[in-house]
């Protein structure tokens, strides 16, 4: 955005690129522009999605036009405050340019659709007036003054938007409930405990554009009657924590927040509750005990929070993703989100691209693209040329697929129907270095470390899983363990009391289901396939290869490897324990692993 | 109780006032915060102390002992200035309200306030709570009771009972909780000096003919017996010759007991019937071995007048027999034959004699466990709430009550109030819990409660042995300082024989109910050497 | 209230809608099994052993957390139910100790009964067990969570029933267990020994200490009775093996105390058998008190009434009642006073 005539770099700062090192960066452009004399404007902005190359800078010229540089450093600043001021452009070191969507990695952005994350990257998150300068309130104002809580609901629900926390139900029918529901006190609840293992699509959108989540809650509240409302966000997002809080204390000093909002009669609060790191808590019930102060549980269904809530109370919870849609779709029109999408799911979903994938971001596209479409046309495939294996949907409670159902769309049916789920968004790329009987190990090691307890299949069930395929990879598996897996998957999954237990065998079912034959070569050829699990593989230096640089020697931890210096080394098979810091070592790359 | 204790979930306001339900009513206790955890109950608790329930309550009175009557007084002075009374009630149900009115009217909250020492926005807070609830229920037990205005206090609260319309239906009442297991039944049953069974009265020569004839003698007295104050007296003053105590242990629950040991020491003959040799029986000129409620058969009545089962489960030690058959040993030798004296013969013969229990027997009350009385008839299912349509006396009485202060307030010799209790681990005069080796193992010994502020004027530190003096005599006791109960105010549990409260109680009785004022008396505490020229009591 | 009709098991069921459908089962005399209800709390819906089939309804649900509606069909032993409950107690029994021959519960144990109703000998999912320490930090309640089933019946019963609050879950997943705060031992808490928690237990994991070792539950005779402490008249059932009491429980949803008990009604019963209860009637000889029989003792008592009545008449003679026996025997001394002696001077503790 450049509205003066005057040049302006915006610095992509969130959580991705912090932890790429946008804080030196940012020190840098802030020295180098006040010491070299530079007339340009500097500006912060959350994450843009491409995480890939980040620390990134957008630079916006008065003529409209802009160009992303990623892969910044403090060194780099100079040449690229100098170039940026005299307008020109650096080819090499482009991510994308608003002018040529084939240059750096335009087709990133090309590929998608941008509506929950509009203003991401965009905007100064930390600034009310840029969010107002973008249209934003207008939908909160226009809900408030033009609309009555039913028309909010039937126009969402006319929008086909589906919450996307994971379970994909219809957002409107869920406001229609707690619109319905009686009590003397309702409570909207923001839910931002973004808990699975390669999701961040909430986090960014909490530190890109919160204002984008607050509009969305003041709409929900108003169409549902709840006067207070609560964002329950894990405090290992101090960023998105902060940024919520500014943004909430500017919307209560504008007036968008407190009592008679907008100049109608209408109040609407809200406050913050940081959750302790319990992933359950993500879960409506066990997130609301949260709220209460009692230990993070969820408890049985019916009743629905929509009736028993907080406290008691009437409550109604949204994703931050949800919420963020919300103000767009009021905004716009649910017939305009509506257009896009398949005959069930309608609109864009954000999905976090991860793993072995060469673009790893935020990727939002209109449902009805298809795995492939998102993997290869916006992610960029597999990274380093290898070969697509699998993709993790939904995190640890999703699903592994196989290539052959690449062409799936992204829909909830159809997605559910592969035995995966649509989940919160997360995309997990794995090649053919990936264990799928490890890959399916992991996710079962984070859902079971993360039960919180309660019910008898989720607490014990999921244990024994893990010990059963623990003990896979250690190459002790047994033939019967095959069947135990699936009859505790079917039973966890039918008996457990909340989705964390009824989701957790998914990773096993479908990595059983579309990766059989990995499972049986760890059990009866005692096998990993993809060299992955250190007690089924054997690691050995190609003796043809090997040129004797001692490289390799140097850095194993138990003194494994010999060989006189120039002569072919080898590694004593008792000693190795598989850590395979050796491979990565090798400049040759003689080492291999079997 | 007029109500069930099952009733008291149902209540929307409870007041809790002389009763430290949790340890004193442990069961009814889980009603009362059942009714606030589950049900949205407001609880409101007048007591000195700071008791468990306090945590529940939506407002804790922390009023003066013995400032009952003022405080509610206050009450109801907001109750009727700020037209929350249930007229309809008190026109269709009650009478001399008039009289009742005038004398409220004198306490305005500010003038209870400075009595009760309750902020008088607290007591007009605790008055519009109560007032407001659809049904608010009261429940007391001997904090309210033991007091020389004791019947002043119940009055009162059956004032603000009717004041507010809350008799005789679903969650409201007046519930007094009973001390022990079978308080009400002993009095049921004609154990009081002016009564047969089911409060028939001795004065009346037609209950008395209906007595007669039943048990077939040819005169039974018609003037009223003795209190047992009134009987320690007449011991003292050589008109009782014979005392015959069966199951209790006045040493220990008597207030003054020095004056009591005197009596004890004094009476031609005393007969001790029960199971340990208790502090009482070691007085004794004839001490006569009983069987424990779990080797007879029986029937209590508990504090909601259910009559329920007691059954053998156990042989009596030894020689130990039933109190039925002592009692008809020697009515025998004294020439009257009992005949049949199990129990369902006798609860046979209650019955027929006691309208209130005359649908109770043995057949019934295993076929329904209990039986509420008044249980007029054989097909009568007994009474869960008293008062329903109309007052035992027709309509209800309003009584005029006037705040009179405690027998002995402090003074500069006896600058502490002392006031006494129970605790949950321990029962009445310990015979039986003490005697329970788990339960003395988690309070093994007696403890005056002070204060810290009165424990740092005082230099008491805590656990620390002092002495609590009173013109009755002293004990030596630990000090637990704790701010549970307020400065001024020392309280001591009556369950220590080593240590006995009741050394130090005020014998100063309610002139009408003759109960002594356990809940107030002045005391000092004496530390250090001083402590050496006190003579102490001991039992 | 209204009444709603449902089909459980092919049974039609009338019933009301604050029920649930374990509720709904029992009344109509359909046994669905349990292991984390009691009906003196809260449902918890934790241990999925009564989870039940209803048309219409996403998944299995709870019948302990779900409240029926009309027109519901339910369906409470299909082959699948039967199945996963089978899991579960294989589950449960992956992870506690096969020592019911000596355990205290054995006889009085859910998981036990669970085990022997599902035919449940081995486990096919044996896995880490846990072992904790038993821990008997006070006289009364030990606790030893190496044989917890984590059903929360003590952390509820605490809190809910009791509303006390001393335990809750500490740690996650395979690692919760319930605990007191900061593992401090009982006597340290606000406990208030009610042992409540003992009596809802479904396994050993909590135990009455006194009695430890004392008796198993087909070698006693509960005998139904009425407490002997204060006025609230709790049902109470004594256990007693060979003469001797050794438990006190009560029974759920009977008497004014519907199942629970305080620290006094279930542990304050050892004072039958102390051994300095009376055994013999005493008589003062040379100011002594020393044993006598029955026919001294009695002819003396008659003898001294007899000789104050005709000395001073009957009013010379006074009767203490008592306020801890019972009716019968009330009524029977105040007769002894009025009818025998001629004197109305009786009364009893009431006061004090």
């Amino acid at each position: 955005m450049s509205g003066n005539g005057r040049t302006k770099l915006v610095l992509g700062y969130g959580t991705c690129g912090i932890a790429a090192g946008a804080a030196a960066v940012k020190e840098a452009l802030e020295r180098e522009v006040s010491a070299g004399g530079y007339d340009l404007d500097l500006d912060i902005a959350g994450c843009m999605g491409f995480c890939f190359r980040e620390p990134i800078v957008e630079v916006f010229y008065p003529d409209g036009k802009s160009v992303v540089y990623g892969d910044l450093n403090p060194k780099k600043v100079p040449q690229l405050l100098q170039a940026a001021a005299s307008g020109e452009v650096l080819e090499d070191w482009v991510v994308r340019r608003s002018d040529d969507t084939a240059a750096g990695e335009g087709d990133f952005l090309a590929n998608q659709h941008r509506i929950v994350l509009r203003n991401c990257g965009n905007i100064n998150p930390e600034s009310i007036d840029e969010y107002i300068a973008v249209g934003g309130y207008e939908a909160a104002r226009k809900a408030l003054t033009n609309m009555t809580p039913e028309e909010v609901i039937d126009e969402v629900s006319r929008s086909g938007l589906r919450g996307r926390g994971g379970a994909g139900f219809p957002t409107g029918t869920k406001w229609g409930f707690a619109r319905k529901a009686r009590g003397d006190q309702k409570y909207l609840v923001c839910n931002a405990d973004e808990g699975d293992p390669g999701a961040f699509m909430d986090r960014s959108v909490l530190e890109g554009d919160p204002h984008a989540v607050i509009e969305g809650m003041i709409i929900a509240g108003y169409a549902i009657g709840a006067t207070q409302g609560y964002i329950y966000c894990r405090a290992e997002y101090p960023l998105a924590l902060k940024r919520l809080e500014i943004a909430i204390t500017a919307c209560r000093e504008r007036g968008f927040l407190g009592e008679r909002i907008f100049g109608t009669d209408w109040n609407f609060d809200i406050k913050i509750k940081k959750g302790a790191g319990a992933f359950v808590c993500g879960e409506e019930t066990a997130l609301i005990a949260s709220i209460e102060g009692k230990r993070g549980m969820p408890r049985p269904r019916p009743p629905f929070p929509a009736n028993e809530g907080l406290w008691g109370k009437p409550t109604n919870i949204n994703n931050v993703e949800t919420l963020a849609a919300v103000s767009w779709i009021i905004a716009n029109g649910g017939d305009k989100y509506a257009e896009l999408g398949t005959e069930k799911s309608k609109g864009t979903k954000v999905f976090c691209l991860a793993g072995k994938v060469r673009r790893s971001g935020l990727a939002e596209v209109p449902m009805g693209y298809t795995l492939r479409q998102v993997i290869f046309d916006v992610g960029g495939g597999v990274r380093e040329g290898k070969e697509f294996k699998a993709v993790q949907l939904g995190g640890p409670s999703g699903g592994c697929l196989p290539a052959s159902l690449l062409d799936t769309p992204v829909d909830y049916e159809a997605i559910t129907a592969t035995g995966a789920i649509m989940g919160s968004g997360g995309m997990i790329v794995a090649d053919s270095s990936t264990c799928m009987v490890d890959l399916a190990r992991y996710f079962l090691s984070f859902t079971q470390a993360e039960s919180c307890g309660k019910c008898v299949p989720c607490r014990l069930g999921t244990k024994r899983m893990l010990e059963i395929l623990t003990r896979i990879c250690e190459g002790k598996g047994e033939p019967e363990d095959l069947e135990r897996l699936e009859v505790l998957a079917a039973d966890i999954k039918a008996a457990s009391l909340c989705a964390l237990g009824g989701t957790a065998p998914n990773p096993v079912l479908t990595t059983l289901k579309y990766f059989r034959n990995e499972y049986e070569d760890h059990i009866f050829n005692r096998k990993c396939t993809a060299g992955v699990c250190p007690a089924l593989i054997t690691v050995k230096i190609n003796q043809d290869i090997c040129t004797g640089c001692g490289a390799c020697a140097r850095i194993c931890p138990v003194e494994a490897i010999s060989g006189e210096k120039k002569e072919p080394h080898s590694i004593d098979p008792d000693t190795c324990i598989r850590c395979k810091l050796c491979l990565s070592r090798c400049p040759e790359e003689a080492i291999y692993a079997e | 109780m007029t109500n069930s204790i099952d009733d008291l979930e149902k209540a929307e306001c409870i007041l809790v006032i002389g009763s430290n339900t949790t340890e004193g009513h442990p069961i009814v206790g889980l009603r009362i915060k059942k009714a606030v955890m589950k049900n949205d109950c407001r609880l409101i608790v007048a007591e000195p102390r700071h008791i468990r329930l306090c945590y529940y309550a939506d407002q804790w009175l922390r009023h003066r002992p013995g400032t009952d009557v003022a405080l509610l007084n206050g009450m109801m002075n907001v109750i009727l200035s700020e037209g929350l009374a249930d007229e309809e009630f008190i026109r269709e149900r009650t009478e001399g309200f008039e009289e009742f009115r005038k004398v409220v009217e004198q306490y305005p909250p500010e003038r209870a306030a400075e009595i009760c020492g309750v902020e008088a926005e607290e007591i007009r807070r605790a008055a519009r709570t109560f007032a407001r609830a659809s049904s608010a229920a009261i429940v007391y037990a001997m904090g309210i009771t033991q007091h020389t205005t004791g019947v002043d206090n119940v009055l009162s609260l059956a004032n603000l009972a009717m004041l507010t319309g809350n008799l005789g239906k679903e969650g409201a009442g007046v519930n007094p909780l009973r001390g022990q297991n079978n308080v009400q039944g002993a009095c049921d049953m004609g154990a009081l000096p002016n009564v047969f069974t089911g409060y028939q009265p001795v004065s009346d020569p037609q209950v008395r003919k209906k007595f007669e004839k039943a048990w077939g003698v040819d005169y039974l007295p018609g003037n009223p017996g003795l209190t047992i104050m009134e009987m320690v007296d007449a011991v003292l003053r050589g008109e009782v010759k014979v005392l015959y105590i069966m199951g209790e242990n006045p040493l220990l629950s008597d207030p003054d007991i020095r004056h009591l040991k005197e009596a004890l020491e004094k009476v031609d003959f005393l007969v001790v019937q029960d199971i340990f040799l208790t502090e009482t029986a070691r007085y004794a000129d004839v001490v006569l071995p009983a069987a424990s409620f779990a080797e007879k058969e029986g029937t209590f009545t508990n504090t909601d007048r259910r009559v329920q089962r007691v059954r053998k489960a156990v042989e009596p030690p030894g020689e130990a027999r039933e109190d039925s058959w002592i009692i008809a040993q020697v009515a025998s030798r004294l020439g009257y034959e009992m005949g049949d004296v199990s129990a369902p013969a006798v609860m046979e013969e209650i019955a027929s004699l006691t309208p209130s229990y005359a649908g109770i027997s043995y057949r019934r009350l295993e076929e329904l466990g209990e039986l509420r009385w008044p249980c007029p008839s054989p097909d009568h299912p007994g009474t869960p709430i008293l008062h329903v349509d109309k007052f035992t006396r027709g309509k209800g009485r309003f009584s005029p009550v006037e705040y009179k202060p405690p027998a002995e307030e402090p003074d500069a010799d006896y600058p502490l109030v002392l006031t006494t209790g129970r605790l949950l681990h321990h029962y009445h005069t310990g015979s039986m819990t003490r005697r329970v080796k788990p339960l003395n193992e988690l309070v093994p010994e007696n403890r005056v409660w002070m204060n810290p502020e009165d424990a740092k004027r005082l230099g008491v530190a805590a656990g620390e042995e002092v002495a609590v003096e009173s013109r009755r005599g002293a004990i030596r006791v630990r000090a637990r300082v704790t701010e549970k109960v307020p400065p001024g105010v020392v309280f001591i549990p009556f369950h220590f024989g080593e240590s006995p409260a009741n050394a130090l109680t005020n014998p100063a009785l309610d002139p009408v109910a003759k109960i002594p004022e356990y809940k107030v008396a002045s005391v000092r505490i004496v530390t250090g050497e001083a402590m050496e020229s006190l003579e102490y009591v001991t039992v | 209230m209204e009444q709603v009709r449902l089909n459980i098991d092919g049974v039609d069921v009338v019933t009301t809608p604050d029920r649930t459908i374990l509720e709904a089962a029992r009344e109509a005399g359909i046994r669905i099994p349990s292991l984390c209800y009691d009906q003196r709390m809260d449902p918890f819906g934790a241990c999925r052993i009564c989870i039940v089939e209803v048309e219409g309804a996403r998944g299995l649900l709870p019948a302990c957390a779900t409240r029926v509606t009309d027109g519901m069909v339910v369906r409470t032993n299909t082959e699948e139910l039967r199945r996963i409950r089978r899991t579960i107690v294989e589950l449960l029994l992956s992870d506690h100790p096969r020592d019911c021959m000596t355990c205290e519960s054995a006889g009085n144990c859910e998981l036990q009964d669970l085990a022997y109703e599902y035919g449940v000998k081995e486990t096919r999912f044996p896995g880490e067990e846990h072992h904790y320490e038993a821990l008997a930090d006070n006289p009364l309640i030990e606790r030893d969570y190496t044989k917890c089933v984590l059903c929360g019946r003590c952390i509820r019963i605490c809190r809910e029933v009791q509303g006390v609050g001393v335990y809750d879950f500490v740690n996650r997943g395979f690692e919760a267990v319930p605990g007191t705060p900061y593992n401090r031992p009982l006597t340290e808490t606000p406990c208030e020994f009610c042992g409540q928690c003992v009596s809802t237990c479904p396994t050993g994991a909590i135990i009455s200490i006194p009695s430890k070792g004392k008796g198993r539950p087909w070698q006693v005779e509960k005998v139904r009775t009425t407490c002997p402490y204060c006025g609230c008249g709790c049902q109470i059932d004594l256990h007693v093996r060979d003469g001797e009491i050794i438990e006190v429980s009560s029974p759920v949803m009977v008497g004014p105390g519907q199942g629970n008990l305080c620290v006094k009604g279930r542990y304050g019963y050892a004072f039958v058998h102390h051994p300095d209860r009376l055994t013999t009637p005493l008589v003062r000889k040379d100011g002594e008190l020393v044993p006598a029989s029955w026919e001294e003792a009695l002819g003396m008592v008659a003898e001294r009434i007899r000789g104050a009545m005709d000395d001073k008449g009957p009013d010379a003679v006074a009767f203490l009642s008592s306020a801890r026996c019972t009716n019968e025997e009330n009524y029977l001394l105040q007769k002894l006073a009025r009818a025998v002696v001629g004197t109305n001077n009786v009364d009893h503790c009431a006061r004090l």
